[in-house]
């Protein structure tokens, strides 16, 4: 482990490319980031600040912080920053650095559950089968999450498996949901 | 002029065909009205959720991205999609794995574990820009029999249609002008309003991380199309639709509320001015509902 803008070069670097977010070095501190953010509006989440804390190795003030979790990603920082800097690439980096080091909250971590599970965030039930056929389709669109399917979805859940977000997020393929995880919901 | 293809794979993604399947009636029948034949993709998954799972880690968002694009070049066609989410994940997917040859081969290496591979003969396009320079506006404005003259439309992009500009190809992020043509060429006034190029809150787990704060967003955003006198919202994205439709149920819930500002994703909007029913189009079964002067 390097210090944190080691980090976020190495492992970012090795799907957007270094020099992608090496532009986090250009950062002049304008704040043009958060006078544009939507999440800057409404809540703590301070993107200037955080581009700062990242630059002088602040690893654990952010991995602690709610507000990283606070940014949609909606990229109006990267497209009006002066300086060219990937904003929100760094921010998704960062977020990756800190959920491996196990900050996540349960309720992202169900979002893995129901892609294991089905194949999809958001998957159907009878009531949106319903829905379907009221507008002329079939009841069940012919994707990882069709009965007939179960190949497809095994496909996905070998993706989950080599990669290790299975482990990443406590996951427990006997009861398929997170390890730990009572009926109420509650970890 | 260019040809264009006139058969794709539907990617439908999640919100779509499981939440708001009249978004995928819309859109597969205006498609055919205009001679588009559209594939069942079959097998697809979660596109996955770009700021969610680009989120938590980016290396199990790209391999499942790049299987459901090796899904589409494996019917030897390119892709269409009804939500941001989707087109943000395939098609930074798509850009990623094209412009970076080991990046591609170690992704390659777990899609061989089924028998996939990731070639990079597709292309990831949207729906609304089939519509808008493929289909084109000339022909669109022939279709429309009941034209939407006196209703004031406020346009919303969602983020991950425009941005980030490099990737998209859709000209600058803060002037845009697909939607705008989408809306006039029914008739329908398209009006500026504040916070028109504000993200509807949900993106990036922040509705997961704090559906109240995420609805606060969209409230802002509401009240400054309403305060102009707009009678409803268009848009290109299913996941934005969930958020401004099913959220403020959960907004006059949480807040005391009685917010009911009319939501349509473009196809909807289209499909009405093209003589389809509420029924037809699926506005019926969503949470806010739609003014006389829409339906006449």
């Amino acid at each position: 482990m390097g210090t944190l803008y080691e980090d976020i070069i190495d492992y970012g670097g090795e799907v957007f490319g270094k020099d992608h977010l090496e532009t986090l070095r250009e950062c002049v501190q304008c704040g043009k980031c958060t006078g544009g953010c939507p999440s800057g509006r409404n809540t703590a989440f301070r993107t200037r600040k955080l581009m700062q804390m990242a630059l002088v190795d602040m690893r654990e003030e952010i991995f602690n912080a709610p507000e990283l979790w606070f940014c949609s990603t909606c990229y109006t920082c990267y497209e009006r920053c002066p300086k060219g800097v990937k904003v929100t690439d760094v921010i998704r980096t960062i977020r990756n650095l800190a959920a491996k080091e196990g900050h996540m909250s349960v309720p992202h971590r169900m979002i893995g559950v129901y892609v294991m599970k089905t194949g999809h965030a958001v998957p159907i039930g009878p009531a949106q089968m319903e829905l379907r056929e009221a507008v002329g389709l079939e009841s069940q669109p012919p994707t990882a999450q069709h009965p007939q399917n179960k190949e497809q979805l095994e496909q996905v859940q070998t993706i989950f498996k080599t990669t290790g977000y299975d482990a990443m997020i406590d996951f427990d393929w006997d009861t398929m949901n997170l390890k730990g995880m009572d009926k109420g919901g509650k970890k | 002029m260019t040809e264009h293809p006139t058969e794709y794979a539907y990617f439908l993604g999640c919100i779509t065909p499981n939440r708001y399947p009249g978004i995928e009636a819309a859109t597969k029948k205006i498609f055919k009205e205009f001679g588009i034949e559209t594939k069942e993709m079959m097998g697809a998954s979660c596109c996955p959720a770009p700021g969610v799972f680009g989120s938590f880690d980016m290396h199990t968002w790209l391999p499942v991205a790049a299987r459901n694009l090796a899904i589409a070049e494996e019917m030897d066609l390119e892709i269409y999609v009804t939500c941001n989410g989707c087109y943000g994940s395939l098609q930074e997917a798509d850009h990623l794995l094209k412009g970076n040859p080991k990046l591609k081969e170690q992704t390659n290496k777990i899609l061989g574990e089924f028998g996939r591979e990731f070639k990079g003969t597709t292309k990831v396009n949207h729906s609304i820009v089939v519509l808008h320079d493929f289909i084109g506006l000339d022909k669109l404005k022939e279709r429309i029999t009941k034209p939407m003259n006196d209703v004031n439309v406020a346009v919303h992009y969602g983020c991950h249609f425009l941005k980030p500009r490099e990737v998209r190809g859709h000209g600058s992020s803060e002037t845009p002008y697909i939607l705008e043509d989408l809306v006039k060429v029914t008739g329908a006034k398209d009006v500026d309003y504040k916070d028109k190029l504000m993200c509807c809150g949900a993106g990036g787990g922040n509705r997961t991380a704090d559906s109240v704060q995420s609805l606060e967003w969209m409230r802002q955003k509401l009240v400054s199309a309403m305060e102009v006198g707009c009678d409803c919202m268009v848009h290109p994205c299913a996941f934005c639709h969930l958020q401004l439709d099913r959220g403020q149920a959960e907004m006059n819930k949480a807040f005391g509320t009685s917010f009911d500002f009319p939501i349509l994703f473009a196809t909807q909007f289209l499909g009405l001015a093209m003589g389809l029913s509420e029924k037809e189009v699926g506005l019926d079964a969503q949470t806010t509902t739609m003014p006389e002067k829409l339906l006449k």
